[in-house]
């Protein structure tokens, strides 16, 4: 019985919810809004992916992402962001071609070729990172659960002048904000050709080329997350927003609109939780949005398990 | 904030360098990698190779141990991994190892230690939950099941996460050995867990064996299945649960990132090589074991590296190997066939085209003079030696200069060959256009590409399905089947209807 009572730290309302807004507002104000970027990001798009039935890729690229980190690292002896970005980017693009070729040459179906592909290349990252560890600066830990944390010790970067930021925070600012404003630009199409690709043919839209375009963006945001939240957990925050919100609604700007307020709701709680209970702040994000999914699912309007059992 | 926890041991573990590189080394080449073979000059070959007999000679308890789970852990994944590549289920293998997570934590917290039994029972409750859930979403939200497959996933790996955290703060938590969970580690099996990866694959063997037409027929066509009074649905939940074992007894040597790879790629790597169920199960079985053995060879020597991603990649070699050279569905055989097809195709054009010119001139001499050969092809003069010298090497035409012109001779194999491809051509356009009612000017190109494949049974049909005809639509004659047969018995032939003449004769 002893670990039991170890298991769960003391809470103490000054220490997790008033000391990180004002004594030690500098440095949590990051963390938390760079979970904040990361959940919003994930989740606007993930909304789309998951329509189009294209989670599981979402996994495959995560994954993938990281023998492209380390390999990037290793050629290029630096953490800049431009040879990671291209070695993650090339590690995605190596994965979905993969995926084509094995399941066009073979006759195994695209999710054994899937389960391969990824699978293989996240092993080859796994080992690069066990042997060249050291010198890599990128540990299994970050590869399992992310370190939103390391946030906090990057010096601040002042941006044009008119406040300071840690780099990487401005980085997933822009992915999100990026990401954000792409959607709603192209909404219509999106959508259109997410729902009903004959449709967005004959409306003169390109379907192959949206679904290109999407794919991209969606491994500029899983390379842009790896660090921050993990290879695993990246599925967590472009799955549930927007499963999530699709339970409470079904108009899609009212969707779109709830995946960010969850994502704003899960970075705040996930970030209290992790303070609380000492723990990766990725894993208790990830954990906050799961519970808002299966109350969801529990007590929904109409959609809920609850609603339909009394109805 | 600034933490580390426990999982930079992960990184400790690869610190003794001498067997480090000797890994390095000995993994790209397995690998096909040998971009680090300049590298092997810093190998210290004492340590290396005393390592590697350390690990052949079994006289440790810890290989013994190691490569035992790994050899059944292979027969158990191989085997089960088989039925989820034909059911379609690859991916399901991903969400239940990732699933297990939180089990193996409350496990271990349940009993205060690191003790298999308890990690057991809360891993496959873990696992049983996800996968009801994965049901449940399905048949109560409007959730797609690759998205349910997915949430599941994330969402118990997350708590998991949460839960092994905590444990690593906890004070014997640095110690707990929880972390191997992720990765796997083979060396760390305790007698115990080899026990239980033995009793899952014995268990896997015999139920798979004595009931395999049950299995085989739940995975392939349930209606027939359940038409036959077979409890289809039965054998599905037997399947699962098996699955969810193999999983959770494979944890601690694969590790949960990892283990629905050794399910997929060994089972994958069979599915190329064969179309017999009964195979695949023994293959895959085999590529399982070929693998973990190397995984837990690999990993020994590299001081204790993580097994799972050896294993992995001993795993993706095979695959990679049968993906590329499988007999009947391997890439390269493939190419190969393709080739020689095309060859063929070449050298029938070929023939045809001789014929051609002999049928325009009525059949008057033996020879073909190029130059009509290559003008008839709409080609130059040396493509058509080339097509020619093609045919002169497997025998069936021969080259001759006779007063500054050349001449090709067909062969009376050549001849033949020729005469049935004409005759394939001819017929079939007559049948299109008596039979199928097409065009006559619509017919030749359907006919371009059927001449080659038809076969002499259905030639036969054709024939009588046309009653012996002797012109095809646009009045030109059919080399019958009679003038085939007959040259081949090289009786002289003069003043027969089909009008052509051997050569060389």
């Amino acid at each position: 019985m002893d670990i039991w009572s170890h298991l769960i730290p003391e809470f103490s309302f000054e220490q997790v919810f008033v000391e990180p807004w004002t004594d030690l507002f500098d440095p949590f104000i990051w963390i938390f809004l760079m979970g904040l970027f990361v959940t919003a990001a994930c989740g606007f798009l993930g909304t789309f992916i998951v329509w189009r039935r294209m989670a599981l890729v979402g996994d495959a690229i995560s994954h993938s992402v990281l023998p492209g980190l380390v390999i990037a690292f290793l050629l290029s002896q630096s953490r800049d962001t431009v040879p990671m970005f291209l070695g993650a980017v090339g590690a995605g693009v190596l994965t979905t071609g993969l995926i084509e070729v094995i399941h066009q040459k073979s006759r195994l179906k695209t999710d054994a070729a899937l389960g391969i592909v990824f699978t293989t290349l996240f092993a080859i990252g796994v080992v690069l990172v066990s042997i060249y560890g050291d010198n890599v600066d990128l540990d299994t830990d970050c590869v399992l659960y992310g370190e939103i944390e390391h946030v906090t010790l990057e010096p601040l970067i002042s941006v044009f002048g008119w406040f300071e930021a840690p780099g990487s925070v401005i980085r997933m600012g822009v992915v999100a904000l990026l990401v954000i404003s792409l959607v709603m630009l192209f909404y219509r199409p999106l959508v259109v050709s997410s729902f009903d690709p004959g449709l967005a043919r004959s409306m003169g839209m390109n379907p192959a080329l949206i679904h290109h375009a999407l794919m991209s963006l969606l491994a500029i945001v899983v390379v842009s997350s790896f660090e921050a939240v993990g290879a695993v957990l990246v599925i967590a925050m472009l799955i549930f927003p927007g499963t999530t919100a699709s339970l409470l609604s079904d108009r899609l700007p009212i969707i779109l609109g709830l995946t960010l307020v969850i994502a704003l709701i899960g970075a705040f709680l996930g970030m209290h939780v992790a303070l609380w209970l000492d723990i990766s702040t990725a894993g208790a994000i990830s954990t906050v949005i799961f519970g808002m999914f299966l109350l969801a699912w529990a007590l929904a309007p109409r959609r809920g398990l609850l609603w339909r059992a009394f109805r | 904030m600034n933490r580390r926890f426990g999982y930079g041991t992960v990184l400790s573990w690869a610190r003794a360098n001498a067997s480090r590189w000797g890994l390095v080394v000995s993994f790209f080449l397995v690998c096909a990698f040998s971009a680090d073979a300049a590298r092997i000059g810093e190998l210290e070959d004492t340590q290396f190779w005393e390592q590697a007999w350390r690990f052949v000679s079994l006289r440790d308890d810890v290989v013994r141990t190691a490569l035992l789970g790994a050899v059944f852990l292979g027969i158990s994944c191989g085997l089960l991994g088989s039925f989820i590549v034909v059911r379609k289920l690859s991916l399901f293998g991903d969400t239940l190892s990732h699933a297990v997570l939180p089990g193996v934590a409350i496990g271990y917290l349940v009993a205060g230690q690191k003790d298999p039994l308890a990690i057991f029972v809360g891993a496959t409750v873990a696992g049983v939950l996800g996968t009801v859930m994965v049901n449940l979403i399905k048949k109560t939200t409007h959730i797609k099941e690759d998205s349910s497959l997915g949430m599941v996933l994330a969402g118990f790996y997350g708590v998991g996460i949460v839960l092994m955290n905590r444990i690593q703060k906890l004070p014997t938590g640095t110690q707990s050995g929880i972390d191997k969970f992720l990765f796997g580690q083979a060396a760390a099996l305790s007698p115990t867990e080899v026990w239980m990866i033995a009793g899952v694959a014995i268990a896997a063997v015999l139920l798979v064996w004595g009931f395999y037409r049950q299995f085989l027929l739940g995975s392939f066509d349930v209606g027939f299945a359940r038409a036959l009074g077979l409890p289809a649905g039965v054998f599905h939940y037997v399947l699962m649960m098996l699955l969810a074992f193999t999983v959770v007894v494979s944890l601690q040597a694969v590790g949960a990132v990892l283990v629905s790879a050794m399910l997929v790629i060994p089972a994958a790597s069979a599915y190329l090589l064969t179309d017999r169920m009964h195979r695949m199960l023994i293959l895959a079985s085999a590529f399982g074991v070929i693998s973990g053995v190397l995984g837990a060879f690999f990993s020994f020597l590299g001081n204790s590296l993580p097994t799972g991603p050896l294993m992995v990649l001993a795993a993706s070699t095979v695959f990679t190997l049968s993906f590329l050279f499988s007999p009947r569905h391997g890439l390269v055989s493939r190419w190969r066939k393709h080739r020689s097809r095309e060859k063929r195709i070449q050298n029938e054009n070929t023939l045809k085209a001789i014929y051609q010119v002999r049928e325009a001139s009525e059949f008057a001499g033996e020879g073909v003079k190029l130059s009509d050969l290559a003008s008839r092809m709409r080609e130059s003069e040396e493509e058509t030696r080339a097509r020619v010298e093609q045919l002169g090497a497997i025998g069936m035409c021969d080259l001759k200069e006779i007063e500054d012109e050349w001449f090709a001779f067909l062969n009376p194999d050549g001849w033949l060959r020729a005469c049935a491809v004409v005759r394939n051509h001819r017929l079939w356009e007559l049948y299109l256009t008596n039979q199928a009612e097409y065009e006559p000017d619509h017919v030749h190109d359907d006919a371009e590409v059927i001449e080659h494949v038809l076969g002499e049974e259905t030639v036969r049909q054709l024939e009588r399905l046309l009653d012996y005809p002797a012109e095809d639509p646009h009045g030109k004659l059919i080399p019958s089947l009679a003038d085939l047969q007959r040259s081949l018995t090289r009786e002289p032939r003069e003043g027969r209807s089909s009008g052509y003449r051997m050569p060389n004769q």
